[in-house]
């Protein structure tokens, strides 16, 4: 019967098929996990993942690459922790002004015709360095109504996984069901068929790095309310955790092919196996290494499934 | 029969003094300009003497630079997307297992030198097979096996003998001023330049970086030139870690961290075209030293991590900006 299973239905089975072969060794493993504190626990850390996954899972649809969504995350974090708490109205006037700078730089590209990676590598400089200015050392602390929603319990299921499901189902209605969201496909899939339309490229891409800077700020703001102190380096790895996310949810670097439903699957995927090597006891040397293992396994997982449906 | 490097004069003489010196088609000649400004800025204000001794610092702090630059240009010329994110990591694994080989003694340099050449071969071979072979992304690729080799790297990093004293005397001396460190960047970036430009292979790479399709319908051997630029990108690196050994008095897990973005960042402002097929060496020794003496004169006026990072930062964007991209097609 697997035969009859069409590419494209077995595309967006994958980022399951992958969270299923990391989640069952775990339940094995630690049967606790399945209960509401135990997957609450296991899955906090998911939520700032997911919508940092999601800014990417934007900048890739237009066939871009973000390599400053962790600076900015954390940059994001740094002002929640200051300018937020001591001055409101400044703090929300920075993050705007992220968001704003986020969208400029998508339209400078595209009006320029220059490489994302390079200018989003300039980017991260300038967050990173914009972070160490407003928090030279670790501390600042979570604006209280943040700390509040973070640590909401929601019933029967827990929080994380609600939210991540919430995230999942607004993020793609707006993509994958709306006229807007078809017509910003479109710039990734065929950006001259889109300008021989007459569609602006330029407001497509200011509007998806606009959408990226959204996100970015909503989980810069989340991890602020988890962790309740920002660090310049709070989530430096969130880049390269973002981008593997999004290829691991079925996502194509080119040819605005994304699924949003997959980068969400994909990131808590990745969550979890961080915490796969943690019941392994895996000596803390290997730590790193087994993960970039697991990210090698999984996406390789993805290969062979297409190299099946070839034949 | 190499119409790239020849200085052909440019048609139509009607334009511009400032149209014609853009289309001049020397990319590095910005990043050599920014060095020499900044330098003269610095011996302006401080003098030629301090101006002086910066400069002998740049070529042996510099220089590290260059070479981690190199590396990365030779992958991202092999063509759009092709990027080696796994250079901090080489460098740890290479130098922690050059450190060990060596034992500290003079008479093992030689062998040291060929393992951890040897540990670039491999990672180079590793991360290229992860992109053909199971066709993973070259950025994610590079990633994943960056974190394998740190695990690597941690394990062995135990209990390090220090470089022996011939090859710290070499790091740390010099000829006429000039560091040896320097000579050897030098030697290497001759040798890559006649690889580059009066080799095969160097007309192969550019010819994949531009269009690999083209090259391939025209008989390149796509998959062993592209193969070819990930190994010495790791060689280098693993040169690179050796003298980074050598010049701070012993390898250190951490010591190749900052040249992962630095690494992209002097291959871009040098000139070299990001989507491919368009090396410049002399960029890289330009952005390199330009980058490095910003850095310096920005420790000079006491500005602080933050705010050199932000400079930085917008150094990279204001010149990618300006150089513009490829033409609408």
């Amino acid at each position: 019967m697997t035969f009859a299973i069409s590419q494209t239905r077995l595309r967006a089975l994958l980022p399951a098929i992958s969270l299923v072969a990391v989640l069952v060794p775990i339940l094995v493993m630690q049967p606790a996990v399945m209960s509401y504190f135990g997957s609450n626990l296991l899955l906090n850390l998911a939520v700032p993942i997911v919508l940092a996954t999601l800014a990417q899972l934007a900048i890739i649809t237009v066939n871009d690459l973000d390599l400053s969504i962790g600076p900015f995350v954390s940059l994001v974090a740094c002002i929640g922790a200051t300018l937020l708490v001591r001055q409101p109205w400044l703090g929300v006037l920075a993050l705007v002004g992220c968001v704003l700078a986020y969208a400029a730089v998508g339209a400078l590209i595209e009006l320029r015709q220059i490489p994302s990676i390079v200018v989003t590598l300039g980017l991260s400089f300038v967050w990173s360095g914009l972070s160490i200015v407003l928090l030279p050392s670790p501390g600042g602390t979570s604006p209280a109504w943040l700390g509040a929603a973070m640590s909401y319990q929601t019933p029967i299921v827990a929080a994380p996984i609600v939210w991540s499901v919430l995230i999942a189902i607004v993020g793609h209605l707006l993509l994958m069901r709306s006229s807007a969201g078809v017509r910003i496909r479109g710039a990734g899939g065929n950006p001259r068929a889109m300008r021989r339309f007459g569609w602006s490229l330029v407001r497509c891409k200011a509007t998806l790095y606009g959408v990226a800077g959204v996100f970015g700020v909503l989980s810069g703001l989340s991890l602020l309310g988890l962790t309740t102190s920002a660090d310049a380096n709070l989530a430096l790895r969130y880049t390269l955790l973002s981008i593997a996310a999004v290829i691991l949810g079925g996502g194509e670097f080119i040819g605005g092919r994304v699924s949003v439903t997959g980068a969400v699957l994909g990131s808590i995927t990745l969550t979890l196996a961080a915490s796969f090597l943690a019941f392994l006891n895996i000596s803390a040397d290997w730590q790193v290494g087994m993960q970039g293992a697991i990210l090698i396994v999984v996406l390789s997982l993805r290969v062979l499934l297409q190299r099946g449906e070839r034949r | 029969m190499n119409p790239h490097t020849s200085s052909e004069p440019i048609a139509g003489n009607d334009q511009s003094a400032w149209a014609r010196l853009r289309s001049i088609r020397a990319p590095w000649v910005w990043s050599f300009a920014g060095a020499v400004l900044v330098w003269l800025a610095i011996a302006a204000i401080f003098g030629f003497g301090i101006a002086g001794n910066v400069a002998q610092t740049a070529l042996t702090y510099g220089v590290f630079m260059v070479l981690v630059g190199l590396g990365q240009m030779l992958v991202i010329t092999s063509g759009v997307g092709n990027i080696d994110l796994s250079v901090p990591s080489t460098i740890a694994l290479a130098g922690v297992v050059g450190m060990h080989v060596m034992q500290g003694a003079n008479a093992q340099i030689a062998l040291g030198i060929a393992a951890a050449l040897g540990v670039g071969v491999a990672v180079g071979l590793a991360n290229y097979a992860l992109i053909r072979l199971l066709r993973i992304p070259p950025i994610i690729a590079t990633l994943s096996s960056s974190f394998i080799i740190q695990s690597v790297a941690i394990t062995q990093g135990r209990q390090l003998p220090p470089p022996p004293p011939a090859l710290g005397a070499f790091a740390t001396g010099g000829f006429l001023h000039v560091p040896y460190i320097a000579l050897v960047a030098l030697v290497l970036s001759f040798a890559l330049a006649v690889l580059l430009h009066r080799a095969v292979y160097g007309r192969r790479l550019s010819a994949i970086g531009q269009n690999s399709r083209a090259a391939w319908l025209a008989g390149v051997n796509v998959h062993r030139t592209r193969c070819l630029a990930y190994v010495l990108s790791s060689m280098i690196a693993a040169l690179a870690a050796l003298l980074l050994s050598a010049v701070s008095g012993g390898a250190s897990l951490d010591m190749g961290v900052e040249y992962m973005l630095i690494s992209i960042a002097v291959v871009v402002i040098g000139g070299t075209l990001v989507t491919g097929g368009k090396p410049t060496i002399a960029g890289v020794w330009g952005a390199s030293m330009f980058l490095f003496l910003t850095n310096a004169v920005l420790n000079a006026v006491g500005a602080d991590a933050g705010v050199r990072s932000i400079v930085y930062g917008v150094l990279i964007i204001a010149v990618t900006v300006a150089a513009g991209g490829k033409a609408l097609r």
